[in-house]
């Protein structure tokens, strides 16, 4: 009742193996219409549509377009290069394994036009390693998309030629940060480079690029079949359209969700994903992953979109919301994030090598010890803001925003966390 | 598939690196990357083996020690860890008689953990090779390993 499906609208729907079903369903009618339009109009449209990206950041999807197509090539033999990245390892999301198992042409249709806007004649899609249902299904996809000339030399006789290849990560959470991911595509260990330059000026094999997120790119085709206006007529005033939350944790029915971008945290909680399981109470949500914000119960209220929560120094992120009951652990969950970073961490700078180690340090000498007078999280709140300030790229950027959600938020149970009942694991 | 067929469905340039390694670490039955892998590898792309290494030696899933014919991955991140998935590698533990990283003495499991595996809805959840399991309890792992057990077995006969 509340969901309104743009990126989801085919899944469960169709049969995602077959073309066929895809086109019935209307499929490819937004690409042939976007080519017979002039590159600049789509990006113009995408601009004003507001469309932002669904990765995490928020950035204007038509002015990364722009950027991309208007990057000077200093080199003779200039590439432009889309990416779509599919490395999605955000603890707590798994929209675009969704998207990619179930509705892969949707992708492909999104992304074909994206490089038409920007002049891209290569393409990648990087998936993580571990999706491996997600890889079958967008190579058969692709397979079947250059087959009916949707792909490929001369796209249904436009005169426009895109090649898109699939490349595949191996298991490191640090390659879905932009840079990396292209570092990963060009073969390299995933190290994150110094921008700016941003990638699209100097991006894959140092040529400008675009990269796009999965869910960002699906909502393209529907902004060209109906337009910019009726986009931006959903949504909030500055995040428009919809956004798919991935709801796990204690709630009755976790999975995911597509819904108008700003509505209440409760409506997701309690509306959609059925309230919290076993008759418990909320405690907290955990919003936009490992990287993202516990929230309060004050917080149920609060408009889900970008600018609200960061008004609340909160973030939106991948849309993951993991919720928490009143029995589980601030404490255990910031351990178990904490671990995740520090594991994650690449080592190319100090700050987040070294610190990531420090923050575990910290936390573990609060678990064992206790810490009555609150000096050991401060301490922990000093070293992650200091990580934020100097580290090289989001990961080492990241530990803050946990980290200070909770201290605000949960001090007192911090301080004096409630007695465990009993030891888990061995 | 032979290891010469696999370089040659690519082109011999370092963006394929990974693509190869995985081909190749698939294709071996106890997959692992050996050296003489990496050196292959390096003398098919023209680049010095320790570029291949470093790549290897950087992805989690990745390997350089033989392993299991099948890799038991059991989710770590903060979702699964709520869902109590430490209680599911204690079993998986118990069950197999390995410790994480290491080899049952048959040669039939390798128990290893991994990070967020994108199926939160499910969680606690492991995979076995591409095969994903979620809604974990100890009585369903038991289930599901027997499967593999079973499978093993009438092979051997």
């Amino acid at each position: 009742m509340l969901e309104h499906r743009i990126a989801l609208k085919n899944a469960g729907r169709i049969n995602p193996a077959s073309i066929d079903e895809y086109i019935a369903a209307g499929g490819y009618n937004a690409l042939k219409q976007a080519l017979q339009m002039p590159p600049e109009k789509i990006v113009y449209e995408l601009i004003q549509s507001g469309l932002r990206g669904r990765g995490g950041a928020g950035f204007s999807t038509g002015m990364k377009k722009k950027f991309t197509s208007e990057a000077a090539c200093i080199l003779l033999e200039c590439m432009r290069y889309i990416v779509c990245n599919a490395d999605e390892g955000e603890p707590g999301t798994f929209k675009d394994r969704i998207i990619m198992e179930q509705d892969p042409h949707l992708l492909l249709e999104g992304m074909i036009i994206a490089a038409y806007a920007v002049g891209a004649g290569k393409g990648y899609i990087y998936i993580r390693g571990e999706y491996h249902h997600s890889i079958d299904m967008i190579r058969k996809a692709l397979e079947s998309a250059v087959k009916r000339g949707f792909l490929g030399d001369n796209i249904l006789g436009s005169g426009y030629s895109l090649d898109i290849g699939v490349k595949l990560g191996g298991g490191s959470y640090l390659c879905g940060e932009e840079f990396t991911l292209l570092e990963s595509i060009e073969g390299k260990r995933g190290y994150p480079r110094i921008k700016p330059p941003y990638p699209a000026e100097k991006g894959l094999f140092d040529m400008p690029t675009l990269i796009n997120n999965v869910e960002t790119l699906c909502h393209i085709p529907a902004i060209i079949l109906k337009g910019s206006g009726w986009y931006k007529g959903l949504g909030t005033d500055r995040s428009p359209g919809t956004k798919i939350f991935s709801i796990s944790g204690d709630v009755k029915n976790p999975g995911y969700f597509e819904v108008e971008m700003g509505i209440s945290l409760k409506e997701l909680i309690y509306n959609l994903a059925g309230g919290i399981k076993d008759n418990k109470k909320f405690k907290t949500a955990l919003i936009g992953g490992a990287a993202g914000t516990f929230v309060p119960e004050s917080f149920l209220s609060v408009s889900m979109e970008f600018d609200s929560l960061q008004q609340k120094d909160a973030v939106l992120g991948s849309g993951a919301v993991i919720v928490m009951a009143e029995d589980k652990s601030i404490l255990d969950m910031l351990h178990s994030i904490l671990r995740f970073f520090g594991h994650e961490s690449c080592g190319k700078c100090v700050p987040c090598r070294v610190g990531t180690q420090q923050l575990l340090i910290l936390l573990e000498k609060i678990i064992a010890n206790g810490d009555r007078n609150g000096s050991g999280l401060d301490a922990l709140l000093k070293q992650s803001e200091l990580m934020a300030q100097t580290s090289l790229c989001p990961l080492g950027q990241s530990p803050v925003l946990p980290i200070k959600s909770a201290i605000r938020h949960f001090r007192k149970e911090l301080i004096n966390p409630p007695r465990k009942t009993a030891h888990k694991g061995s | 598939m032979d290891k010469r067929d696999i370089l040659h469905k690519f082109p011999p340039l370092m963006e394929n690196v990974l693509l190869i390694l995985h081909e190749f670490q698939n294709s071996n039955p106890q997959h692992y990357l050996s050296e003489d892998d990496l050196a292959m590898i390096a003398g098919y792309l023209n680049v010095p083996c320790s570029s291949v290494y470093g790549v290897a030696s950087y992805y989690t899933m990745f390997s350089l020690v033989p392993r299991g014919q099948h890799i038991i991955r059991v989710c770590d991140s903060p979702v699964c860890q709520m869902a109590d998935s430490e209680d599911i590698a204690a079993k998986l533990r118990g069950h197999l008689g390995v410790d994480v990283g290491a080899t049952t003495a048959d040669g039939l499991f390798t128990l290893e953990t991994t990070e967020c595996l994108g199926q939160c809805d499910s969680a606690p959840g492991m995979s076995i090779d591409a095969q994903y399991y979620g809604n974990l309890t100890a009585a369903k792992i038991e289930t599901i390993l027997q499967i593999y057990q079973n499978k093993n077995r009438a092979r051997g006969k």
